[in-house]
């Protein structure tokens, strides 16, 4: 039932924002509407410890004849990234200017689509389904970007839409080629789908469409040439999305489809060659960023860096890279919608996102110093923030897999305190090149980034409620694995 | 068969009220007459009764594809009163035209003898030729007509030599008995059957504007009044994919190596053609021709599929690709309306001022592009999935490339409609307008969202 709500409340939410006609009333609405989604989240983390980490099962039939059916379940994992999506719309809605958007009721209630969409990816446990989510969550974007974005944003969002709307045509096909390989009658449900026997050679092309239709949304090296414009482009509150929450939903795609079909069972070559295109995105991320000059094009190849991380990680799909790979979602979630905060802040105070533009902002605006530290620790993974604990456990299942593969990753954290100290530094220290009055940071920002903050510090500090609640799916998910060897 | 009476009676009865000049009396008795017919064709269901020594067959499949050619009828009815507004005259030859064609596409469902088939696929054809050309002092649609009438009659008497053929090869024109002979005498037919089979097949192909015999139709409907394509778009459509299927499933299935060859080749080219060239069109009605093509080329995955669940994969995907076509050409009639052009950058700015008509021609494009969880992608969910069961995986693999490239061009009305910048003032129709578009959106959510309802063979 709860896992029906939660996708029930940001139905309603959109509906009552569709309907809204003031501008005002729509703003508080949203807002209303936004944060009572945490207590939803909040009460299925309860009751899913009161259910002793059993999954929570709510199916519905839908197309029975084709052994559809409306089939949602709460585990573990699931409950990670509903939470976090509980977490980062309220957050991401209060920080939407007020004043700049034109016809807010329409932008907010996009928002709430598109949190329904990725809340029901996160939940279901049908194939078609989970198909039919993951497409429904590109529409919203699709209009935020193109209608509120900056310039080029219909040539850029089209190429996004063509880019993601391509791959995920390819999973579909995997999926209804899957669909058709289970017993008759056939099913849809995930549990069907895995028990799936594969040949070599089906395999190889079942992962490859998979496979292409996840790197395409997370994005994966070479597929990520949609991102880091799409993330310019967008306005704040759709890259937030996006990097936040959207492309969480191709690393959930690998965890739950990649990992338990393919792992050890795929052509080691294949995998390998996988593997590798996700490092080399990550070193080649990394290294554009320390050269980057504008500051929301410098997070959105941070988050490709880090990204590349946490699939590797869920490609190798072993206890401690699984247990990373969740942590690591949630703690970049957080780190990522962080930063397009203070970059939002930035351009707004200085109107200006050029680095090479700004300087000593520290000076008129300390306690924004401070919050910037604080996730710029985090993000670049020092001991006591969040990700610590995540890159941690990655780089310690990758080193599991293979010693030179986690070598290289872990440049990852040297990178990462090359370039966002170097950005920091030219940032927010030295001369103070902007004339222009700056005040530091007010209640609306600060309320919005200090829970931020805290969040980082607090999972660094015990991310032990997080690993605990994963556990016992990822436990699952090797078991599907070591049943299919 | 009730229902061929019923119109048959109806298009009479338009006739007469156009004589006695009742404009305002024509639209509502077609419309219910109309209604009338979808009951008795529904009342017909699960009886399967044959008429004339089994000319007419009615079976379920018939019924089914009936009630999608009065519903996407009647639909396309509703936008008629908004398109010819300022015509002074009752039209009733217009109308009774049409109604008269629909005779036809029932002959072309429910045909239980090959020369059935033919007389509905002329009834409906000749209908169509006249219609096309009914905006007497236009050019283009004079054009339309004529080209359509040449290619139509061309195509025609490519399908009588292949009945002809067909009646040599087996000595029969009842679907049942061709069937027999065929299936008994499979190894021994002569060469000319194939042939026979073949001619048949391209004379189909011609009707549903299938590669490589699709060139009528991007200038026909241009040419055509916007209301008459919309028709042309959807009632030929369901009609010659009914009838497509209906000769091949019951007749050369023990022959199926020797179609489905040619037939996966021209889907594909269907697919490929349809997609590419409509990405370089300018003009909405002759973009909306080039995805009609493309959408004979995915429901000929139906076709060749052949299996349990492809009956119900094409009616699906026929209901829903009228309901979005429809959608599409009601927006085109009101622009055409005020701004006398239909090309896509008249669209330019339409959300500003009339938000109702730019949601219902995004949801349109969307549904045609198969975005769940509208319509479009039900049927193509249901298409697709049954053509992978037949092993037509390469072809569902072309006909997915080809999806995601039509987004390429269902976007562009789209992108003109809510982002670029265009002088409009909020166009209004007649009060049905408003309503009939309101009940088109619900049609096109409907159908992603409860599809097990139209799962009916």
């Amino acid at each position: 039932m709860i896992t029906g709500l939660l996708i029930l409340f940001p139905f309603l939410a959109m509906l009552a924002l569709w309907l809204t006609k003031d501008a005002r009333v729509a703003r508080r609405n949203a807002l209303i509407g936004a944060w009572l989604q945490l207590p939803v989240a909040i009460a299925a983390i309860c009751l899913f410890q009161c259910n002793g980490f059993r999954e929570i099962i709510y199916a519905v039939e839908w197309i029975p004849s084709m052994g559809v059916s409306f089939n949602l379940a709460l585990d573990g994992l699931s409950l990670l990234l509903v939470l976090l999506t509980a977490v980062l719309i309220p957050v991401i809605v209060s920080f939407v200017p007020v004043q700049n958007t034109s016809s807010p009721r329409k932008f907010y209630a996009l928002i709430f689509m598109a949190q329904m969409a990725m809340t029901g990816v996160f939940l279901v446990r049908d194939g078609l389904m989970f198909y039919i989510f993951w497409e429904l969550a590109l529409i919203p974007l699709y209009f935020i970007t193109a209608l509120w974005g900056g310039e080029n944003r219909i040539r850029i969002t089209f190429k996004f839409f063509i880019y993601t709307m391509a791959g995920s045509l390819l999973m579909l096909v995997a999926l209804i080629y899957l669909y058709l390989q289970t017993p008759y009658p056939h099913s849809f449900d995930f549990g069907a789908l895995y028990s799936v026997a594969l040949s070599t050679q089906q395999q190889i092309w079942v992962f490859l469409a998979f496979f292409v239709a996840f790197a395409i949304k997370i994005p994966v090296f070479p597929l990520h040439t949609w991102q880091p414009d799409t993330y310019t482009t967008a306005p704040y509150a759709g890259s937030m999305i996006l990097s936040g929450i959207m492309l969480k939903m191709g690393i959930y795609g690998i965890i739950r489809f990649i990992t338990p079909l393919f792992i050890g069972t795929i052509n080691i070559n294949l995998e390998q060659t996988v593997l590798i295109l996700a490092l080399v995105g990550l070193l080649y991320a990394s290294v554009i960023a320390i050269r980057q000059d504008d500051l929301k094009r410098f997070v959105a190849y941070v988050s490709l860096a880090h990204v590349a991380l946490i699939t590797m990680g869920a490609i190798i799909g072993n206890n401690f890279a699984l247990q990373g790979a969740g942590i690591q979602m949630f703690s970049h979630g957080i780190n990522v919608v962080g930063l397009f905060i203070i970059v939002q802040i930035i351009e707004e105070k200085t109107n200006t996102r050029k680095i090479s533009q700004l300087g000593g902002l520290a000076k008129k605006m300390p306690l924004l110093a401070v919050l910037f530290m604080i996730i710029l620790l985090g993000s670049i993974g020092l001991p006591l923030t969040n990700g610590f604990v995540g890159e941690y456990l990655l780089l310690y299942g990758i080193y599991q897999y293979n010693v030179w593969m986690a070598a290289f990753a872990g440049l990852t954290i040297i990178f990462g305190a090359v370039y966002m100290f170097k950005m920091f530094q030219h940032v927010m220290l030295g001369d103070k090149k902007y004339a222009a009055e700056l005040t530091d940071i007010g209640t609306r920002e600060a309320t919005v980034l200090i829970p931020l903050c805290l969040l980082v510090i607090l999972i660094g500090v015990y991310p032990k409620p997080l690993i605990d609640m994963i556990q016992p799916t990822i436990e699952n998910i090797l078991n599907v694995i070591t049943i299919a060897h | 068969m009730n229902s061929i009476i019923v119109l048959a009676v109806l298009g009479m009865l338009t006739m007469f009220l156009g004589i006695t000049n009742r404009k305002k009396w024509i639209l509502p008795v077609i419309i219910s007459g109309l209604v009338f017919a979808l009951i008795a064709n529904a009342l017909e269901w699960n009886k399967n009764t044959h008429y004339y020594n089994d000319m007419l067959v009615v079976d379920n499949f018939s019924i089914a594809f009936n009630g999608v050619l009065f519903i996407s009828t009647i639909l396309v009815l509703m936008f008629a009163s908004t398109y010819y507004r300022t015509v002074e005259r009752p039209l009733e030859d217009v109308y009774a035209l049409m109604i008269f064609s629909l005779v036809g596409g029932v002959c072309m469902t429910s045909f239980g003898n090959i020369v059935m088939l033919f007389i509905g696929i002329e009834i409906l054809s000749i209908c169509m030729y006249v219609l096309a050309g009914s905006k007497k002092f236009d050019l283009a649609s004079n054009e339309a007509s004529f080209k359509y009438f040449l290619t139509g009659s061309f195509s025609t008497g490519f399908l009588l030599l292949g009945i002809a053929f067909l009646y040599g090869a087996t000595g029969t024109f009842d679907l049942v008995k061709m069937n027999t002979y065929i299936f008994l005498h499979a190894n021994e037919l002569p060469l000319y059957f194939n042939v026979g089979m073949l001619l048949v097949m391209v004379g189909l192909s011609f009707k549903l504007a299938i590669a490589p015999f699709h060139f009528w139709a991007p200038d026909v409907y241009h040419g055509s009044p916007t209301l008459i394509t919309a028709f042309m778009a959807t009632t030929v459509k369901i009609a010659g994919i009914a009838a497509f299927y209906k000769l091949f499933s019951s007749c050369f299935i023990s022959v199926l190596p020797l179609w489905t060859t040619v037939l996966s080749v021209f889907a594909a080219l269907t697919i490929i053609i349809g997609n590419v060239t409509a990405i370089y069109q300018t003009n909405m009605k002759r973009m909306l021709a080039y995805s009609s093509i493309s959408h004979a080329g995915y429901l000929s995955l139906g076709i060749l599929a052949m299996n349990n669940f492809s009956k119900n994969a094409l009616l699906i995907y026929t209901l829903a690709y009228a309901v979005a076509t429809i959608t599409a050409f009601g927006i085109i009639i009101l622009v055409r309306g005020s701004r006398n052009n239909d090309d896509i950058n008249t669209f330019n700015g339409l959300a500003k001022t009339n938000p109702i008509m730019s949601f219902a021609l995004t949801i349109s494009m969307l549904s045609l592009t198969g975005i769940p969880p509208l319509a479009g992608f039900i049927g193509k969910y249901f298409i697709f999935t049954s053509a992978i069961e037949s092993g037509y995986l390469w072809l569902v693999i072309i006909a997915i490339l080809g999806s995601a490239l039509s987004a390429v061009y269902y976007f562009k009305p789209v992108i003109a409609v809510y982002m670029k910048k265009g002088e409009w003032e909020p166009v209004v129709g007649t009060p049905s307008y408003k309503f009939i578009i309101i009940l088109l959106i619900v049609l096109m959510f409907l159908i992603g969202i409860i599809p097990n309802t139209f799962v009916l063979l």
